[in-house]
């Protein structure tokens, strides 16, 4: 009879959805992402049953819950938490995995699935999301068993957020999430495949600081390793105690205070031409946290020839990958620099080469054309860092205004700058910011989209109507999908197929549509008149802001070229 | 060139995909692969022969097998000490009138037939990959109807050769 009860108490108390519940509570998730449907009903009664527990935000399209997920972990440094339905609401999310596992977004992502029972028979609304996902995942799970519940969840965090982070999917069948669990569950593991190394060997260290104290001209790219890792104080001191020249990747921004002297601002493809001579020039190179990609080097013959290669990474399958790397240290970003920062500090003699790249600062500076009235897109950017003080949060989608965001506004602190790098995602950029306004409430946040992908994923501005979040989605509006564009122009003698968009909806009605501000700003003067409000409200804004069309984004590294054959460095 | 790589890897469903789909995406490309549970429960092990342009590819090979969460331990035994062994089946067109020519080649193989018929016998060998292929072409004029091959499974030897107790003969010493 005692049995008897206990089993029923048990019941009564907990569904598989009800043992996720307690385990993201558990996790100290306090924000969802997601949208509801008939796999995962029992999930989103179990979440109604928690009211309170969580801030759950529903987008308008799977993608936007993924991608403001994305925005979220940026921001907040801890992981994104997804929920979709089996099927099309698993595969709407695909972009948004492999955006966060090219650019390392923890991401932790739950998808319903058909009951085990008619797994593999093409039920209503199933998909194959492990087989789909297993490329584009740090790991993925299907819970076979209610009792693995607990523990999968407490894997999925532990694997999504240490080491290099990523994205993880649990795949729960329904009947796992609406049956009750009778036995005992435990959420206790262990990993003996996963043992991410995070101590850097001194050995390494120590060859690394005498390459440093050896180096006539040393440069470190900083990635966005040391962002993930925590470490931008320790890179702060590293720089310092040494006077060295410091460059990032696209995103490694923030990671160094762009705005310091030290700074050579973004290298590759669309780098300062300081940061790529340099790169090229070197020799020695510490690459702290980044992975070498392509979009960095140019072609790899011409990248840093005559330079030792030390590369810092907590993934060792990035040392090497692209480059020969002579002084391998695998190692979580921070702990490398606090060991690197532990060593004596020797005076370099590096001052030949610090001339001749602060010369290269002021020769060959970032320059746009400025014309009578007509807004350059570069100089909307500057305006847009000069009004938000450089502390505003900004993301972008990808593409010109990505590029000219990444030049123009320099970002002093990390975790500030969230774009789509490695996937370059179009859409990602508006519903990430609706995720990283979440994570940080008191900051502006900027969304920098092209006219083309925002309207990849505007229905969200649902979102904004809903919460009256103050998100600005500033569109550098060029009326076509302006890379792509310029592109043509370079590559394919000006044939411009399917890159010009001049039909667009009224954005200013769009957004008044939502219910929120919308301005169109076309001049200078409408520029210098209304943006500085617009940015520091409070309110949500849709800003039509229409730039010149044919304006590139220079300097640019052709395909197949490399960092020193830089074009457009000069007017 | 030619590597054998061993993955120790956990006994899960989905975990051959992972490893297959993760060559393949890397552009490997994998000439046989065998899979089999291992004295341990739970856990199984995976023999690869790879062809691999250069040391830099291997070495990304093997780095990216080590970030799969399932895969516990990746090594390439090809230079180390190791005994190594393929099963193949052959079914052999053949007549009686042959079918004691064809056990006269195959002896020496130390193969064995394990099935005969009226127009066939099957002969099945093991050894090195080289091996198999020697008898499979020794076989081949008399018709082959079917060959089934299981790919390479292999490990360390108990005793490994330390650094020096390599020598380097050469006839011109």
């Amino acid at each position: 009879m005692k049995a008897q009860a206990s089993a029923e108490e048990k019941t009564a108390a907990k569904t598989g959805a009800d043992l996720l519940v307690e385990a993201l509570i558990g996790q100290g998730v306090d924000t969802l992402f997601g949208y509801p449907g008939g796999a995962v009903l029992p999930i989103y009664d179990a979440i109604y049953r928690a009211e309170g527990s969580f801030d759950h935000v529903l987008p308008r399209h799977e993608q936007g819950a993924i991608h403001a997920a994305e925005g979220y972990a940026r921001v907040s440094g801890r992981a994104g938490v997804v929920i979709g339905t089996s099927g099309p609401g698993a595969t709407n999310l695909v972009t948004g995995i492999a955006d966060a596992m090219m650019d390392s977004i923890p991401l932790v992502i739950f998808t319903g699935q058909v009951a085990k029972g008619v797994i593999g028979t093409d039920a209503f609304q199933e998909s194959d999301i492990m087989g789909i996902t297993t490329p584009i995942t740090k790991h993925n799970y299907q819970v076979q068993q209610i009792e693995d519940l607990p523990r999968v969840v407490k894997e999925a965090f532990h694997i999504a957020t240490t080491g290099r982070p990523g994205p993880v999917v649990v795949d729960i069948p329904k009947d796992i999430s609406s049956t009750a669990c009778l036995e005992d569950v435990s959420d206790e593991f262990h990993l003996p495949g996963y043992q991410p190394n995070l101590k850097p060997n001194p050995l390494q260290i120590n060859k690394l600081h005498e390459a440093l104290v050896e180096a006539k001209k040393p440069v470190v790219l900083a990635g966005s390793g040391v962002i993930h890792a925590g470490a931008s104080e320790e890179l702060r001191t590293f720089i310092r105690n040494y006077q060295l020249p410091v460059t990032t990747t696209l995103l490694g921004l923030g990671s160094y205070p762009g705005s310091d002297p030290l700074s050579l601002g973004m290298a590759g493809m669309h780098g300062t031409y300081s940061a790529n001579m340099a790169l090229y020039e070197c020799d020695l190179l510490i690459n702290i946290g980044s992975r070498f990609d392509d979009r960095l080097t140019g072609n790899l013959k011409y990248f840093a020839p005559n330079a030792t290669i030390a590369h810092v990474d907590i993934d060792p399958a990035e040392i090497g990958k692209n480059l020969p790397t002579q002084i391998p240290i695998v190692s979580d970003a921070k702990a490398a620099l606090s060991s690197l920062n532990s060593k004596p500090v020797k005076g370099l003699d590096h001052k030949g080469w610090m001339d001749s790249i602060e010369k290269n600062k002021l020769d060959y500076p970032l320059w746009h054309e400025q014309s009578e009235g007509e807004i350059a897109p570069q100089w909307l950017l500057q305006k847009v860092y000069e009004y938000t003080e450089g502390k505003a949060v900004v993301t972008t989608d990808v593409g010109q205004h990505q590029m000219w965001a990444a030049q123009y506004y320099h970002f002093d602190e990390p975790n500030r700058w969230v774009t789509s790098g490695g996937l370059g995602t179009m859409g990602y950029g508006f519903p990430a910011a609706i995720g990283a306004q979440l994570a940080d409430r008191d900051s502006t946040c900027v969304a920098v989209v092209g006219d083309g992908g925002f309207q990849m994923t505007l229905q969200e501005l649902s979102v904004l109507q809903e919460r009256r979040l103050p998100v600005k989605v500033l569109i550098v509006n060029n009326q076509s999908l302006g890379m792509v564009r310029q592109w043509q122009e370079k590559f394919y003698s000006e044939r411009y197929s399917q890159s010009i968009i001049d039909t667009q909806p009224d954005f200013v009605k769009l957004a008044e549509s939502y219910q929120i501000p919308g301005y169109k700003i076309e001049t200078q003067e409408q520029l210098l008149e209304m943006l500085p409000q617009v940015l520091t409200d409070d309110q949500p804004a849709v800003i039509d802001c229409r730039v010149l069309k044919k304006e590139n984004v220079y300097p640019m590294i052709a395909p197949g070229k490399g960092l020193h054959e830089m074009i457009g460095v000069k007017r | 060139m030619k590597r054998i790589v061993t993955a120790i890897v956990h006994n899960r469903s989905g975990v051959l995909n992972r490893v297959t789909g993760l060559l393949a995406k890397r552009q490997f490309n994998i000439e046989s692969i065998s899979v089999g549970r291992t004295e341990t429960e739970g856990v199984s092990k995976m023999t690869f022969v790879v062809d691999v342009e250069d040391d830099r590819k291997l070495e990304q090979l093997t780095k990216q097998l080590n970030k799969q969460i399932d895969v516990l331990k990746v090594s390439d035994i090809t230079d180390k000490a190791i005994v190594a062994r393929e099963l193949a089946m052959v079914k052999v067109i053949s007549n009686p009138q042959i079918r004691s020519e064809i056990q006269g080649i195959i002896e020496p193989f130390r193969a064995a037939i394990i099935d005969v018929s009226k127009e066939s016998v099957t002969v099945q060998v093991t050894g090195k990959s080289d091996k198999v292929d020697a008898l499979i072409d020794l076989l081949r004029p008399y018709g082959i109807k079917e060959l089934a091959r299981t790919g390479l499974t292999a490990f360390t030897r108990g005793h490994q050769p330390q650094v020096a107790e390599f020598k380097s003969y050469s006839l011109l010493k």
